[in-house]
């Protein structure tokens, strides 16, 4: 079932020196983190079009615009506190009002970045930019998904916000996938509830819906690596077969991906819904597995939202 | 583009004023101002500096307009449409619904407007990414950029200054309208900007101090930084309100129009200033 550990950011740093042999159009700006974001491998290939900004989000959000309307394909990384919050109105007006071809991908989403404590623990990023008209967002699976996602939204000519985590963690999906911008992957078929997660909690996911097995719930698990825009055909079809649904992300309850589909949901149809994700809270210092479960974000907090969901059926 | 003479520029300057009074006493709103006061500048670039084409936008090889400060956008819209980026006629439509000519620029919806801007202390990153891209690809363009003096009360003007200077910009131009004024009243009474040109030759940049208001200065300080190894910012000692008599030095004009009877002396002198 579930693959060996990668990190996500690796997997990008990869993507990037493939793009940098590709794609002639292809610029990645740095905020100072190149080693942690793997922007570095881009840089290492590249080093022309690779630019360092310094530690200034807001004016390479600027930056990014001005390059992109120039032609150029931009990837601009750092953590993703920094990538949306800190310049969040930028993004807004030099980004997404004008739809500009600007991939903002940020590294160090969730509370798993551990020791570095709630500053650096992006939970409402998601929220920020799914707000964003014109703004695609996307949180991938695992690393394999990472690759062919930074290849797919390079391909695509409009503003993206990728989030991925630091650490490594198991895979869910085949390496030689081909990422489709809002096409969720139904990973595991099941007639009891739709389990919908994101970014690493897939992997969880996975794992909870095998210890379910064992008592004889049968749960179907999702992929919706693409946040915005939904896959509510896969969702819904997927919903009115079980008759409820369980969503886990890495992030805030508010905004991310729980209420994306909570928001579907309610346009269509009405089924019970457990949110796993941060409850509007900030993190703190800790090592990520502590973390993870002191803030409800384990197998096991998925688990047990599974069966909640399931006992709330009419 | 064309060899026009400093007084038919100074003509074009006062028509370009006369379009923001006519356009914002239509809309009943927006930002005459600061409008006003850079209208020579607007003048200079339009109608004399900037290699453009109106009727090619996208030529990959003309010379770039930012303007950060983006309420002013009243006087690009005349001096886009004055050029033949679009009709004279539209310009009425400022700020109404349906109308490409939005409160503040956006980048697609009007030929000629490269970048969306309003909110303040952006334009000049914005410029840097164009700059950038140009001197990546070799080409020769120059690109512009429009500031506000009280904007760059925003810290992210100095980042942008810091990163032009790092990365060699010299195809960069920064034209701040130092009028001294912004909603507040004066900008030193706000959080003072001086010693200005200290700060932008302190950040690595050429600096060129004209009197805003002089055709022949404005003319020449834009040719000299064509010349320079540095991004250069051209500081335009300017009067917020320039060219209107009650709005002269009058902060209370920095976002409102005219009143009717206000309209019919604002049009009357800039028509007398026209002939």
């Amino acid at each position: 079932m579930n693959g060996q550990k990668l990190a996500q950011r690796n997997y990008y740093g990869k993507a990037l020196a493939k793009l940098a042999e590709t794609r002639d159009d292809v610029v990645v700006l740095d905020a100072d983190l190149a080693g942690s974001t793997k922007t570095s491998d881009f840089q290492k290939v590249c080093p022309d079009r690779f630019v360092e900004v310094g530690i200034a989000e807001q004016n390479m959000v600027g930056i990014a615009a001005g390059l992109a309307a120039s032609g150029k394909t931009v990837f601009a990384s750092t953590f993703g506190v920094f990538a949306t919050g800190r310049c969040w109105e930028q993004i807004r007006l030099a980004v997404a009002y004008p739809r500009l071809n600007v991939k903002i991908v940020a590294t160090h989403c969730g509370i798993s970045v551990g020791e570095d404590g709630a500053s650096h623990q992006a939970l409402e990023d998601v929220s920020i930019m799914r707000s964003l008209p014109n703004m695609t967002v996307i949180a991938p699976a695992d690393a394999y998904e990472a690759y062919a996602a930074t290849m797919a939204i390079a391909d695509y000519d409009g503003p993206v916000y990728m989030r991925m985590g630091r650490a490594e963690f198991p895979t869910s999906m085949p390496e030689d996938m081909e990422f489709v911008i809002g096409k969720a992957t139904v990973l595991r078929e099941g007639a009891d509830a739709t389990l919908v997660g994101c970014g690493q909690m897939v992997s969880f996911c996975q794992e909870a819906a095998e210890i379910l097995a064992g008592e004889g719930v049968d749960v179907e698990v999702i992929n919706m690596s693409t946040i915005k825009p939904l896959d509510s055909e896969t969702l819904l079809a997927s919903v009115r077969k079980t008759g409820c649904c369980i969503t886990a992300e890495e992030h805030s309850v508010i905004g991310g991906l729980g209420s994306a589909v909570a928001e579907c949901l309610c346009d269509n149809v009405c089924v019970p819904l457990e949110r796993v994700g941060t409850k509007d809270t900030f993190g703190e210092s800790g090592n990520p597995t502590d973390l993870m479960e002191k803030y409800g974000l384990t197998t096991a907090d998925i688990v047990a939202a599974v069966r909640k969901s399931i006992s709330r059926k009419g | 583009m064309t060899d026009r003479s400093l007084a038919e520029l100074e003509t074009i300057a006062n028509k370009l004023r006369l379009h923001v009074v006519e356009m914002t006493y239509a809309a009943k709103s927006g930002h005459p101002g600061g409008s006003l006061s850079s209208a020579d500048l607007m003048s200079a670039l339009y109608f004399r500096v900037l290699n453009h084409d109106p009727s090619n936008p996208q030529w990959e090889d003309r010379d770039r307009f930012v303007l950060s400060k983006g309420h002013v956008a009243p006087v690009l819209y005349a001096a886009l449409a004055e050029s033949g980026y679009f009709p004279v006629e539209d310009l009425i439509t400022l700020r109404k619904m349906g109308s490409k000519l939005q409160g503040h620029p956006v980048r697609g919806k009007v030929p000629g407007v490269e970048m969306s801007t309003g909110s303040l202390g952006q334009g000049l990153s914005m410029a840097c990414g164009i700059a950038l891209a140009g001197k990546m690809d070799g080409k020769d363009y120059m690109t512009y950029c429009l500031l506000g003096d009280g904007e760059l009360q925003s810290g992210q003007n100095w980042e942008a200054a810091m990163f032009a200077r790092q990365y060699g910009l010299k195809n960069l131009v920064a034209i701040v309208d130092r009028n001294h004024l912004q909603i507040t009243g004066n900008t030193e009474g706000a959080i003072g900007l001086e010693p200005l040109p200290e700060k932008w030759k302190a950040f690595g940049w050429n600096v060129i101090m004209i009197k805003g208001h002089s055709m022949r200065q404005i003319v020449e300080a834009l040719n000299k930084a064509k010349q320079s190894s540095r991004p250069t910012a051209i500081i335009m000692d300017t009067v917020k309100g320039k060219g209107v008599s009650f709005m002269e030095n009058n902060a209370g004009f920095h976002g409102k129009a005219c009143n009717a009877e206000e309209y019919d002396i604002a049009v009357r002198e800039l028509k007398e200033a026209i002939q």
